[in-house]
């Protein structure tokens, strides 16, 4: 048996293990919205009493919000470039622009459901649609929370000098996946509310 | 090191045990077919319009009186044919491997064996006959499926509603021909034989599932969903069952009784039925109690009382026991019933009215009446 | 990579207090597995003493040893119990600890988060456990959750659920779900990463490519369940209506998402066991496993195939006939990878030249079990047929033929076979054998009459049952075997303390076995290896014992 560095233990070919467990993480996560949208799917038109969601939803702050989050995938890989090249100030930069996107999309949800609430009396305990719209929405807004102080620390880190490009490079990077699945999810949960779920 | 004598003791104890699972619910059945608690003539005395004595058929899947029980009764001894023998080959496999390959007692070399990786032609037979076997069974599967799941009702047959209660089964009677007036009745589903009998299932609270196994499989009674189900009762007799979908508390005392008859002797009960409530002017202090207390809230007597969250009472001595099954329904029991409801069945929806003894006989009193 | 801090000083030098305390700051994986392992049979003991106050109650027709109440309660932690406190925490323990050293690594990938998965299991264990004091809640009713462990709507609603017992279940179970995550991200990034130089995927031991495949189950099954909790606790405590019949809401959602979630459950706690049987048989079968890649690619396809099976649980639900009919079909095609494996344990041991250790008689005994709860699943796939079986006895003695036939005799056959290693000591061989009958004998006689009385129409979940039915002697006979199983635990709990306190020095390799686990010395060091080893075939060990005939010339 030959000596072997401790250095060479993961194969060549292997990647590493925070990719693998982010990756993880994010495939348990698909699991747990996928029961949340079902839900929605499931109960669309099958309210016993109003608001409908054709009565209360206005889709053009929707669209705006939505533009603001898929934009804030591309800034947080802008981001990322600056890092890389260990040119701080792009870095920051961007970060900064992708946490603005972001909060300006919890900004419009917020207005969103400040609506439903206060003018159409719509809560979770209202119908099935309040209930099924409240908890996919709002799960989702609550992982783009999380996804907001994640991006919110690196950047504090940042100003304050603890990020380096070697050492971190690779934690921003699986921030920024997470920050994109919750993009992606976000997608999918648009077409099933404010496409899939307005039909008559 | 096991010697060979314990091996082969094994074997042979677990071969037996297979044998056990294909002969011994035939078996069993038939030797406690004959017991049954709740002798029907108690309450055939207590009415004159009672059923006259039938054979009591115990819940056994093996011993099917009409069709979806039949039909499920064929397959399954077709399946379980199957499975004993496969259980008997691959047993069989691992008890030959235990006892030949196993290191005997003088062998104390440290040869290994020969080491085989593995065998195409050997692993890909035995992943072709099992598919083999799982392709007829499902083709057999999907053809009894389809003679039993029906979408709608059989030719002629009699619609009642059967309503999930905790604790008790609620039967309304649906068909026109009974337009002298509503039939609903608790617990005890009288039907005709010979006629197909279609149920719609509903449930007033949390899932329930109907289970009389000698007529048909179960069922879900399930809140907001409606299903349907079907039997045909070929033979007289009073037919077993129970609420078999865990519901609460009393799950256990939700049991289910199918008195089938003859037609004559169904439409004479059916009459008995229809006809209004008893009005016995010596029991009036009883029907006063009974309306003034809680009774009247929950329990109706047809021209006394439309309580809806118990069984109607209208024709309370028609039955041959209270509490869904739990007990036989005399004097007795209905009395200490009224007294005190959770002695009988511990958790039930029936709270007991502290009534002081001489309205306790009375309420008896009364409700004895109402044949 | 982060590995376990060696401590300096040795752990029997170390007073009770601080020996206590290394344990609960470990991050060193195989402390962490033991735990994960101990804390489970500890649940395993009280979720036997339920067991065993419910088959008291069941002795004799209208018996009253418990409450309605009360064996609805005992019913439901029992069932609880058994799954998330005692199946999970035992297979992802023993995962936990065998994993680094069966694929040459010094740790898991993340040891803090393995640390932190045993204690919210733990913890989440307590949460359930405490309702019993705790449940009672605002409506002095309540104690421990009586809704079943499938705890189906609308028995959960606030309507029929009064007080917070449901809600000790739900937080519980959610708890320790966020812990068996936790594990199994875990487990992938350690396999994925952290084999050593030479273990490419198809050269892992099969205990491995198991607990692979049940590190991808649970993270697609457990999110299912923490969803349809979090509605439940929306419905019970924001009033909303996913549940709700009154308003729409379809109490069959919550049975979709449940047995979604639930059927692969059933794998994650049968896979590892697959796993220990494969790593056990071989060895004393003196035998290499027959058919790896066809073992590799029958795991895979059962994960696969569990994802589509869930509605056989639904069959009396009263779904369309096409539906249950796919569903009947994909419930038989998952018989046909889990035979592949039945067979190829066979083929392992044909030839071989069988050393009847406990070990090797509790993993004969799986086959012989498992092998008869697998074909009477295969009786309850059959729609119609289960149409009479469902919900009746017939089922609870179909799982338990699997779940304590199959995953906890294998589980005891596997702490017969690692337990030298994690302590360096021999278990007593005649006290084993012993152990052994006495759970073959109690296990037949407990659950074997339970096909008879379901046959016969007695349904599960009930708290008594009337006399006359044909169920009176079926019942007897079904406890009458619970003495053997009692006095089998405390022969297996004698036989461990004995062995710990002056049991035979097992030596590094006991069983001349050959996967990794087997080259360091028993109990492993801190760091599992001076030196990381290499790996040259699925055998390693069978190559450095063999070099005339090694496994890599058949690769």
């Amino acid at each position: 048996m030959t000596s072997i560095p401790h250095t060479h233990l993961i194969p060549s070919s292997a990647p590493g293990r925070g990719k693998v467990g982010m990756a993880c993480l994010i495939f348990a996560e698909c699991w747990f919205f996928a029961g949340f949208i079902v839900a929605y799917l499931f109960y669309i038109g099958k309210s016993s009493s109003g608001p409908l969601p054709r009565e209360v939803i206005d889709i053009k702050p929707v669209l705006l919000n939505s533009a603001a989050l898929i934009a804030s995938s591309f800034t947080v890989i802008a981001a990322l470039r600056g890092l890389a090249r260990s040119n701080m100030g792009v870095f920051r930069f961007w970060m900064l622009l992708t946490i603005v996107l972001g909060g300006y999309f919890i900004y419009g949800t917020a207005m969103e459901w400040r609506g439903f609430i206060v003018d159409h009396h719509l809560t979770i305990s209202t119908n099935l649609f309040g209930t099924t719209y409240y908890s996919l929405v709002g799960f989702h807004a609550f992982h783009v929370i999380v996804g907001l102080c994640l991006l919110t620390t690196i950047l504090v880190l940042s100003l304050m000098g603890h990020i380096h490009v070697v050492r971190d490079h690779l934690r921003v990077e699986l921030v920024s996946w997470y920050w994109h699945f919750v993009d992606a999810v976000w997608i999918v949960v648009f077409t099933t509310v404010y496409i899939v779920g307005m039909r008559p | 090191m096991l010697t060979l004598q314990t091996n082969l003791i094994r074997a042979g104890a677990f071969l037996a045990l297979c044998f056990l699972i294909t002969l011994s619910c035939d078996a069993s059945a038939s030797a406690f077919a004959a017991a049954e608690i709740c002798a029907p003539g108690t309450a055939a005395a207590a009415s004159s319009t009672a059923p006259p004595t039938v054979p009591t058929i115990l819940p056994n899947i093996f011993d099917p009186h009409g069709p979806p029980a039949r039909m499920i009764h064929d397959l399954s001894w077709l399946v379980l044919g199957i499975c004993a023998g496969l259980f008997i080959v691959v047993e069989g496999m691992i008890f030959y491997g235990v006892i030949v390959y196993r290191r005997k007692k003088n062998d104390k070399s440290k040869d290994e064996p020969r080491q085989v990786y593995g065998s195409n032609p050997v692993e890909i037979a035995w992943t072709i006959i099992p598919l083999l076997i799982v392709f007829v069974l499902t083709l057999t599967t999907v053809r009894t499926i389809r003679s039993i799941e029906l979408t709608k009702a059989p030719e002629g047959a009699l619609n009642v509603v059967v309503i999930g209660h905790q604790w008790w089964w609620e039967f309304r009677y649906l068909d026109d021909s009974f337009l002298g007036g509503e039939v609903i009745v608790a617990n005890e589903l009288h039907v005709p034989i010979n006629r197909p009998v279609w149920l719609r299932l509903e449930s007033a609270d949390v899932i329930h599932s109907w289970w009389v196994p000698a007529l048909a499989g179960k069922m879900d009674v399930i809140p907001n969903h409606t299903n349907y189900t079907w039997f045909n009762a070929e033979s007289e007799g009073l037919y077993l069952g129970q609420c078999a979908e865990y519901c609460g508390n009393q799950h256990a005392g939700m049991l289910l009784r199918v008195v089938a008859s003859k037609p004559a002797e169904f439409d004479a009960w059916l009459q008995t039925q229809i006809a209004p409530a008893v009005n016995d002017a010596s029991v009036a202090m009883g029907r006063d109690i009974f309306q003034e207390y809680a009774c009247s809230n929950c329990h109706t007597v047809k021209g006394v009382s439309d309580g809806q969250f118990a069984p109607d009472l209208t024709h309370l001595m028609s039955r041959q026991t209270i509490a869904s099954g739990v007990t036989p329904l005399d004097p007795t029991t209905l009395k200490a019933w009224i007294d005190n409801p959770q002695a009988l069945k511990p958790g039930c929806n029936m709270p007991s009215l502290q009534l002081d003894p001489q309205e306790l006989d009375a309420v008896t009193a009364y409700l004895l009446t109402l044949r | 990579m982060t590995t376990a801090p060696i401590h300096p000083t040795s752990e029997t030098s170390m007073g009770f207090g601080s020996r206590v305390h290394s344990w609960v700051i470990s991050v060193d994986h195989k402390k962490l597995g033991m735990m994960y392992i101990g804390a489970g049979l500890i649940f395993f003991v009280l979720g036997g003493i339920e067991a065993t106050l419910m088959r008291l109650q069941l002795l004799k027709p209208l018996n009253d040893v418990l409450t309605p109440h009360g064996f609805n309660q005992m019913f439901t932690m029992h069932g609880t119990t058994m799954v998330f406190l005692v199946g999970m925490p035992v297979l992802l323990g023993f995962g936990n600890y065998l994993i680094p050293l069966m694929i040459g690594a010094r740790d898991m990938a993340f040891p803090r988060l393995n640390a932190f998965g045993l204690w919210l299991f733990i913890f989440g264990g307590l949460l359930l456990y405490y309702s019993f004091i705790g449940g009672d809640g605002l409506y002095g009713m309540g104690g421990a959750p009586d809704v079943g462990w499938f705890a189906y709507s609308p028995l959960t609603s606030k309507a029929f659920s009064v007080g917070h017992a449901t809600d000790y279940w739900i937080l519980g179970i959610m708890v320790s779900g966020f812990g068996s995550m936790t594990t199994a991200i875990n487990f992938m990034a350690t396999i994925v990463c952290m084999r050593c130089p030479g273990m490419t995927f198809m050269r892992m031991p099969l205990f491995v490519w198991l607990m692979f495949t049940v590190g991808i189950l649970v993270l697609l099954a457990l999110p299912v369940l923490t969803g349809a909790q979090v509605m439940l606790l929306f419905d019970r405590f924001l009033g909303a209506h996913f549940f709700d019949p009154q308003q729409q809401g379809s109490v069959i959602f919550w049975q979709h998402l449940f047995w979604f979630f639930g059927h692969p459950e059933v794998y994650i706690l049968i896979l590892p066991a697959f796993g220990m049987i494969c790593e056990i048989i071989p060895v004393f079968s003196r035998k290499v496993i027959f058919g790896y890649p066809l073992m590799v690619a029958a795991t895979l396809s059962i994960a696969f195939i569990s994802l589509g099976v869930w509605v056989h649980h639904m069959f009396s639900v009263g779904l369309p006939p096409w539906l249950n009919s796919i569903f009947a079909a994909s419930t038989f095609l998952i018989a046909v990878p889990t035979g592949m494996k039945m067979f190829n344990w066979i083929g392992t041991m044909w030839g071989g030249n069988i050393r009847f250790t406990v070990s090797m008689l509790f993993a004969t005994g799986f086959l012989v079990m498992f092998l008869f709860g697998g074909l009477t699943g295969i009786m309850l796939a059959v729609v119609p047929f289960d149409w009479q079986l469902s919900d009746s006895y017939f089922v609870v003695g179909h799982f338990h033929y699997v779940l304590f036939g199959g995953t906890m005799l294998a589980v005891f056959s596997a702490v017969f076979y690692w337990f030298p290693k994690a302590t360096g000591r021999m278990l007593s061989e005649p006290m084993g054998k012993w152990t052994f009958w006495m759970f073959m004998i109690g296990l037949t006689l407990t659950f074997f009459p339970m096909h008879l009385s379901g046959m016969l129409g007695m349904p599960r979940r009930v708290y008594t049952y009337q006399p006359g039915r044909g169920f009176e002697i079926w019942n007897l006979i079904s406890s009458s075997g619970v003495p053997f199983q009692i006095v089998g635990v405390l022969l297996l709990m004698t036989n461990i303390i004995k062995s710990l306190i002056n049991g035979r020095v097992a030596g590094p390799d006991p069983w001349d076995a050959w996967t990794l686990e087997w080259a360091t010395s028993s109990p492993p060091p801190s760091e599992n290896f001076p030196k990381i080893p290499t790996c040259t075939s699925p055998r390693p060990l069978w190559d450095r014992k063999h070099p005339e005939d090694p496994d890599c010339f058949y690769e």
